[in-house]
């Protein structure tokens, strides 16, 4: 039996009718953003610790500056994506503590190290590549502060692949040891960043409601074709060797045909067990520990404030 | 423009990129590590704006210096005994407070500075200062609100930010140094006599600790250094992290 609320709820959805936070939804359509956005925000705060380890050793001045500048972008994504959630009735303090607790996740390329420099241009390139497939599709999700959201993001994003990828031409058209550096950075972040688009349609836990409810607009497995197909070109023009020595254009599908990936490695890291995931999670519990007192002196001196004033108007 | 006055030109401008270089990469070092997130942004900001700073006044010298380097040479080429910055800046960013402390009596000092330096005769000194005016003001707002909040906070905090004035007073003096090379500068109207701008800083200065119910030290000891190549132990560290990529490819364009 369905509820008239929910048939116009599904009727919005059918509608492409953008849900706002006021409006009823079911529990269940509420708890799956709330898990997909909050990961979306945690993986960009996360995501700020291996790009931070390149900071204080970037190879120019500029690339320094553009390195900050990008780092900076991704901490406001971080708290849109964070206001975004709170519209849906839980804290940022909350959130924050299921990051730290494990019961959330984040994505699990941030559980790669960041070895080289040029792994900083093959995250901007490949990672976040990968991560505007992604959120281009999700710019027509069905919550309206979410689409919203990404449609701002992406902006972002693209400015920051385009940088990552010339960070990676300058590598490749350099010297014997930087074309080795960035060699070694794409066969390493090339398959974690297919990864990113999660496991097969066929294993995918949240993928069948989320497509149903227009959370999600477009399945792993072809948003994951997408990347494929376009990076093809790209690291062509690199120079580079492709990782993927299989790779190979299909004329009947109209897309490259790829190896399968290795998902023992996948399920390994996010249930944990990847080279950095203790040592992200321990950084961030760390940083907001030593923050404390920091943010006791604002409440102090707040309500030292309040009182001061209350005083005067009495 | 006088082979002196150039030379000496080139030098006060690889100072100001120094003390900006060396600033920036300390703030920098904060990214991630803040008490939440609204302070990593901000943080960055900050960084920024000093890397951008130093990439002016390098830029300048390199063309001054016309040999055929550039910003990055002067940044990343140069070693822990040429670099000419400020003591102050190469401090390490220890607790919140203590970078919180150091950004202010940074930013008081380059809020008397900068307008001065508005009114080099040098073109591009001035115009530097034109962009670093508005970021300072910025900056400043930020700090002092953060050694009002600290200061009147809680009793960590205030001891936390006590302990900090107290570690960094000594190396304030050394702002307020004049050497020949920036007192030939000065009389010629292209660089600041920042010998005269030390009162002001120390009414700015204790206005604000006070509000904050800090207590102004004592000038009972100073520091100095940092224009002639004598550091901290600290500056080495720093610069060996920084240019270690850098170095290790040498003659390569990132």
């Amino acid at each position: 039996m369905t509820t008239p609320q929910e048939e116009n709820f599904m009727r919005k959805i059918s509608a492409e009718e953008k849900i706002e936070p006021k409006d009823w939804m079911p529990d269940a359509y509420r708890k799956n953003l709330i898990r997909q956005i909050s990961q979306h925000a945690h993986s960009e705060v996360i995501g700020m610790q291996p790009e931070g380890n390149w900071l204080t050793r970037a190879p120019s001045l500029r690339r320094k500056a553009i390195l900050l500048s990008k780092i900076q972008d991704e901490a406001g994504h971080g708290l849109y994506l964070y206001s975004a959630c709170e519209t849906l009735g839980i804290s940022r303090s909350e959130m924050i503590e299921q990051l730290q607790s494990g019961a959330a996740k984040y994505s699990s390329i941030f559980n790669y190290p960041t070895l080289t420099w040029a792994d900083v241009g093959a995250i901007g390139w490949l990672v976040d590549g990968a991560a505007i497939v992604n959120q281009v599709s999700l710019q027509r999700t069905s919550y309206g502060p979410y689409s919203r959201g990404m449609i701002r993001i992406c902006k972002e994003e693209s400015f920051h692949q385009r940088q990552g990828y010339e960070a990676m031409l300058a590598l490749a058209k350099g010297s014997e040891g930087q074309k080795a550096m960035a060699q070694d950075a794409l066969d390493r972040f090339y398959w974690p960043a297919l990864m990113m688009f999660g496991p097969h349609d066929s294993e995918s836990a949240h993928s069948q409601k989320s497509m149903e409810w227009k959370i999600k607009r477009e399945t792993n497995d072809d948003l994951r074709q997408k990347f494929v197909d376009q990076t093809v070109k790209q690291i062509e023009v690199l120079g580079l060797e492709h990782p993927d020595k299989n790779i190979k254009w299909n004329e009947a599908r109209g897309h490259y045909d790829s190896s399968d990936l290795n998902w023992d490695e996948f399920w390994s890291v996010i249930n944990g067990n990847g080279h950095c995931n203790r040592q992200r999670v321990e950084h961030h519990i760390a940083a907001h520990d030593e923050g404390e007192w920091v943010r006791d002196a604002i409440t102090a001196y707040n309500e030292k404030k309040r009182a001061k004033n209350a005083q005067h108007a009495a | 423009m006088s082979d002196q006055i150039k030379q000496a030109t080139q030098e006060y401008a690889t100072r100001l990129g120094d003390d900006s270089v060396v600033l920036g990469h300390r703030i920098s070092e904060w990214v991630s590590y803040g008490p939440f997130l609204e302070e990593d942004i901000a943080y960055g900001n900050v960084a920024l704006d000093y890397i951008g700073r130093a990439r002016m006044f390098y830029t300048y010298a390199a063309e001054l210096a016309d040999d055929g380097r550039d910003e990055d040479d002067f940044a990343y080429m140069r070693n822990d005994r040429e670099y000419r910055n400020l003591l102050l800046m190469e401090l390490p960013k220890g607790d919140f407070a203590y970078s919180q402390v150091r950004q202010l009596f940074a930013d008081v000092y380059y809020t008397l500075m900068l307008p001065e330096l508005l009114q080099s005769k040098d073109e591009t000194l001035s115009a530097i200062a034109a962009k670093a005016i508005k970021e300072t003001k910025y900056h400043l707002r930020r700090s002092r609100d953060w050694v009002l909040r600290l200061g009147d906070g809680t009793d960590e905090s205030h001891q936390r930010a006590q302990k900090a004035v107290d570690q960094l007073w000594g190396y304030t003096h050394e702002l307020f140094d004049m050497d020949e090379t920036e007192q030939l500068l000065a009389d010629a109207g292209i660089g600041v006599d920042v010998a005269g701008l030390r009162d002001r800083w120390l009414e700015m200065i204790s206005a604000i600790l006070t509000e904050a119910t800090l207590t102004v030290p004592e000038d009972s000891w100073a520091v100095r250094g940092g224009r002639i190549g004598y550091h901290t132990e600290n500056l080495g560290h720093m610069l060996t992290e920084m240019q270690i990529v850098h170095r290790s490819h040498p003659g390569c364009k990132w």
